[in-house]
C-alpha cells in the first residue's frame, strides 16, 4: 500500500494537522493522525513554550486499493478490459468492468468472476482489522446486479407460494451472498421468515411461514 | 500464467520470498506448480480448499484464452 507521512509543528493539535493537510493536500477523512507532543505553555506564556508536533500518513483511499488489485489481477490473466465504474460507499467497494473479453471474466455461472472478487477481497482485507474490512464487489457490464435483480424477483414469488401453501419452500444451493439477497428482500415481509441450512457449498435458504 | 499465480501468492502469504512457481508447458495443457511456507499453506488453500479452488478457477480462465488446459499443485 502506497502511503506518504508528514510531520508537522504547530501551536496547538489542530493547526498542527491543518498544515500537514495542506501539506499532502487532502482532507482529513484520508489520514491517520498521531500526536507525538502535545504543546506546552511554559511560565509567563512564552518562556518554555512548546508546540504541538503531530504525524499525519496519508491512507490509500480503498476504492483506489481496490482498484489497484483488481487491475494486477485482470492484467495477469491478460483479460481485455476497461473500468467502467468504481464506486465506495459505505464500507462497499463496487468496481464495475466492460470490455472485450466479458464472457471470458465471468465464466460458467460467474464462476470466474466470483473467483476474481473473492481473491481481490481477500488481497484488499489481509491487513485490515475486522472493522476496517471492505466489502468488494467486482461486477461485469452489470451482470451481477441483473442476476441479483432476478434473483429477488423468485424470492417473492417463492415467499407468495409459502403463504398459499403454507409449506416451507428450499431454495437450490447458493453462495452467501445470493442468500444474503434473498434474506434481505424478504427481510421486511411480516408474513414470512427465513433461514439457511446445510453446509457450504450446499448450503440453502429456506422460507418458512412466520408463526 | 505463472506471473498471476505468483501475484496472487505473494499477495496472500506471510512470506512472498518463499513463493516459488514453476510452469511446466505442453503444447496443450500446462501445469503450474506452487510451493510456499509451510506455515503459509492456509493462506493458499484456505477453508475446505476454497481459497485453492478461487486460484484455479482464475488462471483456469486465463489459460483458456490461450486455449490451454491447466493444472495448478499446490505443493509442500
Amino acid at each position: 500500500m502506497k502511503t506518504q507521512t508528514v510531520e508537522k509543528r504547530g501551536k496547538s493539535v489542530d493547526e498542527a494537522i491543518k498544515a500537514a493537510l495542506d501539506d499532502l493536500g487532502c482532507e482529513i477523512e484520508d489520514v491517520e493522525v498521531e500526536i507525538l507532543e502535545e504543546p506546552t505553555r511554559g511560565i509567563l506564556g512564552f518562556i518554555g513554550n512548546k508546540p504541538a508536533l503531530v504525524r499525519v500518513t496519508m491512507r490509500e483511499k480503498p476504492e483506489e486499493e481496490a482498484r489497484e488489485v483488481v487491475e494486477n489481477l485482470l492484467q495477469r490473466m491478460k483479460i481485455d478490459y476497461r473500468i467502467q465504474e468504481l464506486v465506495w460507499d459505505d464500507g462497499v467497494v463496487k468496481i464495475n468492468v466492460t470490455g472485450n473479453d466479458m464472457g471470458l471474466l465471468i465464466g460458467r455461472k460467474g464462476e470466474t468472476l466470483n473467483a476474481v472478487q473473492y481473491i481481490a477481497g481477500l488481497i484488499i482485507n489481509r491487513h485490515r482489522e475486522k472493522e476496517d474490512r471492505i466489502r468488494l464487489v467486482v461486477d461485469v457490464e452489470d451482470y451481477r446486479k441483473k442476476k441479483e435483480e432476478s434473483l429477488e424477483s423468485l424470492a417473492l414469488r417463492l415467499s407468495d407460494k409459502v403463504k398459499r401453501t403454507k409449506k416451507n419452500v428450499v431454495m437450490r444451493p447458493m453462495n452467501s451472498q445470493e442468500r444474503r439477497i434473498v434474506h434481505t428482500v424478504l427481510q421486511e415481509d411480516p408474513q414470512v421468515v427465513t433461514y439457511s441450512m446445510g453446509n457450504e457449498p450446499n448450503r440453502k435458504v429456506v422460507i418458512s411461514l412466520k408463526k | 500464467m505463472k506471473e498471476l499465480v505468483e501475484f496472487i501468492a505473494r499477495s496472500l502469504v506471510d512470506s512472498p520470498d518463499d513463493v516459488e512457481v514453476t510452469e511446466v508447458e505442453g503444447e496443450r495443457s500446462m501445469i503450474i506448480e506452487l510451493r510456499v511456507a509451510p506455515d503459509d499453506m492456509g493462506k493458499v488453500i484456505g477453508k475446505q480448499g476454497k481459497i485453492a479452488k478461487a486460484i484455479r478457477t482464475v488462471t483456469k480462465a486465463a489459460a483458456a484464452k490461450e486455449g490451454k488446459r491447466v493444472v495448478v499443485e499446490i505443493l509442500k
